[in-house]
Formats: structure tokens, sequence, C-alpha cells
């Protein structure tokens, strides 16, 4: 009988090894960061990253047990001349301890998200004078003080109207707002009250935090807090139609001074824009052309 | 009529099956749509959700393609939203979920001794149900097939924002193949409850039997859900109801609800077969009983309970209070616990094995190393303030592909080459069927493996392109590349089916020195399958049969057709 011809034995491990090298390598290396989610913008965004941290050491060890056996036993326990397999049936120590292995890992991962859970979800004080959470009902720092911005999410464009009544006055209370970039100031805690006009779309700055869904029907809350003055740029995360791809968001965080002076002048414009499409409209309804 | 014996090369395993050759009156075709052999019927599911499968992988290629370089204008939005519903929809409705109900059929009344199935007639209607849910969905292309997604979450799905009939289709195509699946579930139950061997007791029942009746049991609580909720949909579209519409006191997370409590059963519906074929193919060919049968039968019920309880965690970012994400948080965790001791058990099965390296070996231990990853990833998904961050990424497109893949293709593709042998008494080509895994597994990883990193660097599913200085392009030019293996490695084992379909070495009763009784038959079966049922005295009676024959013969069994796989 011809003896079996059997493929290089390394040849799954190498394999596994190489094609995650490959990746990794080929990976461009300025981005170092592609193993843990984006983060620095803001705390709940860096807390989340911590958390995820802290998974990812757990997971890695799992990870490479269980590989690791598996490598093991294919190149150990590969068919021999008089080999003999071992008549095992089982053993229920081993089933129970590694059931509660199993279950023991979970329960540590269960007890440091709870521990991590209110720095993700409760917003802090501002450092320069302002509390929040992805949560249904509106978060507040400690100590009330907050901007308040709310977002809609529309085919397929974020409106964002700043101000703390903005949820109740969006459109009727000359509130400034502006389209796809909003302007936060900086160390100041955010509030977002997020809603949608048409269809579901989802709130996500990755580096700002984690993404909130905007549902027709429903406010939805979170908070951000942004560290360093930047543009941080976002999209929609849930598929909304054919213009999905091009719901593209911004923050750009300033000093609050500036943000201050940002507003005024957004303001400014809108008032000088409303005037002039007023303007218009009469000369038009005199003509007699509307 | 003449009665003739089925000769095989080997038939020392004493199989005693005849096949009864009655001349043909009817047109072969004829044959094919009129009947109700469980085997045929099995055959035709098989033939028609891989055709639905190679549909769904050119849907995807085609995704991969617009998406290898930035700014691609190959495909319009409109075209990529359409393609990512039908390559979706396609693969969950049309092939991963009927392909086991092919393999079930044939081999669900094999394994556990039985001559059919408990209701061969609604068996075939089960079948005819789901190629017209194929057809219905595939025929929008010749129209506009729906664009909301395999989810379709209204509003986006509602007749203001999808106007076209596709969406109509899609809803059609659910309660066709959902009518189809359920008439199949019960069908399943039935069988497997009340048509065993004289001795397959439950604690000798195989764990693919155990598998497909968790399998069955878990469609029939997941479809009515569902129904209802297209129904719904269908009625808020065309007949003036306001179920999910939030101008008029609608929700659109009822349908989240709704959908999302089928949606998740369904993954492990797709995904409990899987595992079951894994735990029958890794004994065989480790020459070795299955390390802690009632471990795995019970992991399976366990899973299968649990796996009505964790819909919510795709809802994560959606309208929910803290506590319900907490409580869908520890139930996916739960989740996790039986499904680490079905893989601990399989590598306790290979431990001190005498591994026998198939092809169908080969897929099983890519699926174990596959899907480890994908459960790990599903750990950090159900972290929901993780998920805040993961959710509708290229992290859980990763994620899934490492389960659904990992955990229900490559055993598919592992059966495929396990059994085909008995479906048409021919072996497939070792070489070829290596060459393939190596293609898939390493294509397979490609692609996906980098899409976890996109997902962290904040790219969301589901968008047609992206701009190039984000850091994407990369990353996304490795999946399509990987892709495109991927694919070739596909296509070999179909060249493989279709060389050896003919023309294979024969493959005679009992090549693999199987375990299960369909193996105690001819290669392909007769029509009644036996002659003679056996009484079952084990979890692995064909085992027994050889035994008892090695006693009364003194003679070693050899197996027919394929003596290098066994003992070396």
């Amino acid at each position: 009988m011809p003896r079996p011809r059997r493929p290089p034995a390394a040849f799954l491990a190498v394999a596994v090894a190489a094609s995650v090298i490959a990746s990794l390598l080929l990976a461009p290396s300025a981005m170092a960061n592609f193993i843990t989610p984006k983060a620095g913008g803001s705390p709940n965004a860096n807390q989340i990253a911590s958390l995820y941290r802290i998974i990812l050491y757990v997971a890695a060890v799992v990870f490479v047990i269980v590989e690791g056996t598996l490598a093991y036993s294919i190149l150990k326990f590969r068919a021999k001349r008089g080999a003999v397999a071992a008549q095992i049936h089982g053993n229920t120590r081993l089933e129970i301890g590694w059931t509660v292995g199993a279950a023991l890992i979970l329960v540590v991962i269960t007890v440091v998200t709870f521990v991590k859970l209110p720095s993700i979800i409760n917003p802090p004080n501002s450092s320069a004078g302002i509390q929040l959470s992805a949560a249904t009902t509106e978060p507040a720092p400690p100590n009330g003080k907050k901007v308040t911005i709310c977002v809609q999410g529309r085919q397929f464009i974020w409106r964002y109207t700043y101000g703390n009544s903005c949820l109740s006055n969006s459109f009727s209370g000359k509130l400034p707002y502006s389209f796809t970039t909003m302007e936060v100031p900086v160390g100041e805690t955010v509030i977002l009250d997020i809603q949608a006009n048409d269809v579901i779309h989802s709130w996500w700055i990755p580096s700002l935090g984690g993404k909130v869904d905007a549902v027709p029907g429903y406010t939805t809350y979170t908070w951000f807090k942004v560290l360093h003055a930047g543009t941080y740029r976002g999209q929609c995360a849930q598929l909304c139609g054919r213009g999905h791809a091009a719901m593209i968001a911004y923050v750009d965080a300033v000093s609050p001074s500036a943000y201050q002076a940002w507003l005024a002048r957004q303001q400014q414009l809108i008032q000088t824009a409303n005037a002039q499409v007023s303007q218009l409209r009469q000369i038009l309804t005199a003509n007699g052309n509307l | 009529m003449s009665i003739t014996a089925e000769p095989t090369v080997r038939p020392l395993p004493q199989v005693v099956a005849t096949r009864v050759q009655v001349p043909r009156t009817t047109k072969r075709w004829i044959d094919w749509v009129t009947t109700t052999d469980h085997k045929k019927i099995g055959i035709m599911y098989m033939v028609t959700t891989f055709v639905f499968f190679f549909l769904g992988g050119i849907e995807a290629l085609l995704m991969r393609v617009q998406l290898s370089e930035p700014s691609n204008t190959l495909l319009s939005a409109q075209h990529y939203n359409q393609l990512l519903t039908m390559h979706g929809t396609t693969m969950v409705f049309l092939f991963v979920v009927p392909v086991w109900a092919g393999f079930a059929n044939y081999f669900v009344p094999l394994m556990i001794g039985a001559r059919d199935m408990a209701f061969p007639r609604l068996n075939a209607l089960s079948y005819w149900l789901l190629l017209a849910g194929g057809i219905v969905f595939y025929a929008t292309l010749f129209w506009q097939p729906p664009e909301a997604g395999w989810w379709s979450y209204p509003p986006l799905s509602s007749i203001q924002y999808s106007p076209s009939g596709g969406q109509d289709a899609w809803i059609f195509l659910i309660h066709l193949t959902g009518i189809s699946s359920l008439l199949g579930a019960i069908n399943f139950y039935a069988t497997i409850v009340n048509m065993r061997a004289p001795g397959m007791s439950w604690g000798r029942l195989p764990l693919f039997i155990w598998a497909i009746l968790v399998y069955a049991i878990l469609l029939i609580i997941a479809l009515p859900p569902v129904a209802a909720a297209v129904t719904m949909l269908l009625t808020d579209r065309h007949f003036g109801t306001h179920f999910f519409d939030p101008t008029n006191h609608g929700s659109p997370v009822l349908w989240q609800h709704l959908f999302w409590f089928f949606g998740h059963p369904e993954v492990y519906i797709m995904v409990l077969p899987g595992f079951g074929m894994i735990s029958e193919i890794i004994p065989v060919f480790s020459r070795k009983p299955l390390f802690g049968y009632k471990a795995v039968a019970a992991s399976t019920a366990v899973i299968a309970f649990l796996a009505t309880l964790v819909w919510a965690h795709h809802m994560f970012a959606s309208p929910l209070p803290v506590v319900v994400l907490g409580f869908f948080m520890l139930s996916s965790f739960l989740i996790g616990v039986p499904t680490g001791v079905k893989i601990f058990n399989w590598l306790g099965t290979l431990w001190r094995g005498s591994l026998v390296m198939t092809t169908a070996l080969y897929y099983c231990l890519g699926m174990i190393s596959v899907f480890v990853m994908g459960g790990i990833t599903g750990i950090f998904l159900a972290t929901f303030p993780v998920d805040w961050q993961l959710n509708d990424t290229y992290f859980v497109v990763a994620h899934f592909h490492y389960t659904i893949f990992g955990g229900a293709v490559f055993p598919i593709i592992a059966s495929l080459y396990y059994w085909f042998p008995k479906m048409t008494g021919r072996m497939l080509n070792e070489r070829l069927g290596k060459i393939s895994f190596w293609l898939v597994f390493i294509g397979f990883n490609a692609t996906f493996l980098v899409q976890h990193a996109l997902g962290l660097t904040g790219m969301p599913r589901r968008i047609v392109t992206y701009a190039p200085n984000l850091g994407w392009s990369t990353y996304n030019l490795i999946s399509t590349i990987g892709s495109l293996i991927l694919a070739a490695g596909f296509v070999v084992t179909i060249m493989n089916v279709a060389i050896n379909y003919k023309r294979g070495r024969v493959a005679g009763a009992d090549p693999w020195k199987g375990n299960t009784l369909e193996w105690f038959t001819t290669s392909p079966p007769p029509v009644n399958n036996f002659d003679v049922i056996p009484r079952v005295r084990s979890v692995e009676p064909m085992r027994d049969i050889r035994r008892q024959v090695e006693r009364q013969t003194g003679a070693t069994q050899k197996t027919g057709g394929s003596e290098r796989f066994a003992r070396a």
C-alpha cells in the first residue's frame, strides 16, 4: 500500500501565521492604531477604548491557548503507522472545569464593564465651566452646566441647532444652526439631543465616543467633552438610502471664546440671509413671479 | 422488472441494501419534479441553494471590487445598496438555512435508520416553496431589486422611502422561504422524534441529528415573529396601517425587536447544524469517539435556549434603557459558555487521536480556527459600551463572516466532501480538495481579518465608497484581493464536483470508516435506504457493526475504494 502523501506538517500553522502577519505588515505603518477603536478626542471614547483594551488582553490569551492547542493537536496527533487513537469518551471534571473557567472570564469582563460604565455614560463637569450619556434620557453633568446641541439626521445631511432650548425650538426659535460641520467649544461638556426627520440614521464621530441611532419618533442623547482643539470626522453609520456614504459629519472644536464668536457670526449670517430671502420674496411677489 | 443487488467494491461491512431497478416509464425530469423521495428532494435543495450561493458570491465580489479603491465609480449607490441587500438576503434565506435543510433531508432519515421523512409530500412542498421564494426574489433583477438591506429597517423600507416593488418581493421571499422552512422544521421534528432505528435512544442520537432537531425547534420559534413583522410591513406599505410609522404613533424600534427576535435565533439556525457536522466528522477522522457527547448535545440545547434571549444586542445603539442593554450584554456573554464548551470538546476529540487528514477534516479544523476568532470578537460586541464604537462598522462585518462563514460555510463544504461519496457513489479528488481548502482558508482570512481594522479605524458598513485620505484604502485592497482568492477556492471545489461526479473513484459503502448508519447502505442508497435496519447499541452503530464483522471473520475491515484513508 503506497504511503499516503501528506502536506508539510507545519503548513496550517504557517498559513495562519502568514495571513495574520501579512495583513498586519501590509497595513500602512502610519496607521499605528488599528487594533483598538479610535479615541483621544473625548473622555468617553477614551474609556471605551480602555475597556476594549482590557477585553483584548483577555481575548488574546484565550485565542492563543485555543489556536495553540488546535495547531499542536494537528501537528502531533496525525495518523502514523501503528498509532492507535486513545478511546476516551470524556472527562466530567474537565467539562466542569472549562465551563466554570469560561464563565469566570465573562464575570470578570462584566465587572470591568460595569465599573467603567459610569465614566462612559455620565458626562463630567466641563473643565471651563459645563454632564451626559448614550441614553434615552437627557444626561447632565453633576453641576448641571452644559452646552446643548440638537442633531437632526435627514437624507443625507446632518443639521445642528445650538442652544439649550434647541429641542423645542429647532426651527422656530431663531437659534443658530449649521449643516455637516458642528462647531463646539474645547473643554466644555457638550450634550447632544439626537433626532431624525425621515429614516433611521446613526450619529458617530469615532474619536468622540460611541454611536447613537437617530430614530424618527425618538430623541436619543450622547455627550462628549473635546479634549484638544481640532476637526474630528465621522459619518452616518446606519444605512439610510442611496446617499448614505455621503452623509459625513465634522466636529470642529475651538476655544470657548472662538465658539462664542462663531455662534454670533453664524446668527448674524443666518439673519442676513433670511432678510435677503424675505426681500427677494417680496420682490418676486410684487412682480407676480411667486 | 428485474431485481439486482448493487455490487459494492468491498462489501465486507455487511451492507444489506438492494437496489430495485424499475424500468423507466416517465421522463427523467418528471421523476425529479414529482418525487417525494427524501434523497432526491435533498439533492434538489442542495443544487438550488448552491446556485444561490454562487449568485450571492458574485454579488459579494461586485461589492468588493467596488470598494477596492477609494472614490470608485464602478457601481452607483443604488446598485450597491441593491447588491448588499441581495447578498445578505440570499446568503441567509436562500443558502445557509436551506442548504442545511438539503443535507438534513438527505441524511436525517439515513442517519436514524429511517426509510424516508415522516411527511414525504410535505417535504416536496417545502422544496418547491423555497424555489418559489428564490424566484420571486431574483425576478426583481428584471425590475428593481430591494435596497433597504437584509434587515429592511423601516422607515427606509416603507413605501415612502422604498417605493419599488423590490421591497414587496423581499417580503414575499421571507414569507415563502419562511413557510418552506417551517414545514421542513415540522417534518424534521416529526421524523427525528418518531422514526429512529430500534435502540436509538436520545443518548445515542448522532450529534448532527441533535443539531437538526434543535434547528427545527428554533425555526418553529423564530419564524412566526418575522412572518408577523413582514406582514405588518406589507400592510404598512399598501393597506394604510402605521405599525412602524413614527408620524402616526408607530415605532421603527418595534420592527427592530420583531426582526431580531427572529434574526438572532437565525444565526444559530445557521451554525448549529454546522456544529453538528463538525461533531460528526472530527470523531470519524480522529478515529476516536467524540469527547463529551453529553456536553456537546446539552450545549446545543443551551445555545438554542439562550439564542432566544439575546436579540437586542443588535440594537445597542437604538433607543433602549441602559438596564435593557445590561441584560442583553449578560445573556450574550452567557451564550459564549456553551459555545466554548463545544470548541473545547472538539479539541478534546482531536487530542491523542490518530488524525486522518482528509479534505473534510481540513475544513473542520479550518472551521474551528476561524470560528474561535468570531466567538472572541463576539464578546467585544456583546459589551455594549464597546459595541457603541463597533456596531454598524466593518468590525461587525468581519465578526459575522468569521462566525457564519466559519461556523456554517466551512462545515457545509466539509459535509460536501464527507458525504459526496455517499450521495454519488464517487470520491472527490483529495488533492483538489486540499488546494480548494487552502485557497478558501487563506482567501477568507485575507478578506475578513483586515475588516476588523477597517471598523476600528472608523469605516461604517454599507457605504458605496470612501474618500482616499482616511487610511482605509490599503485594507480594502487587501480585502478585495482576499475575496478573489476565496472565490478561486470555491471554483476549485466546483471543478472537483464537476469532474468527479461521474468519473471519480468508486467509493463503496463506507469509504471513511464512518460511525453512523448512513454508511450502512450502498452509495448512493437505494430508494428504500435499508433492507434491514440494524439495532443501535451505541452512538456509533457503524463502528459496532464493523467490530462485529471483524470478530466474526477475523479480518481487519478495509473500506470500499479508499484504503488510503484507513489506518496508516
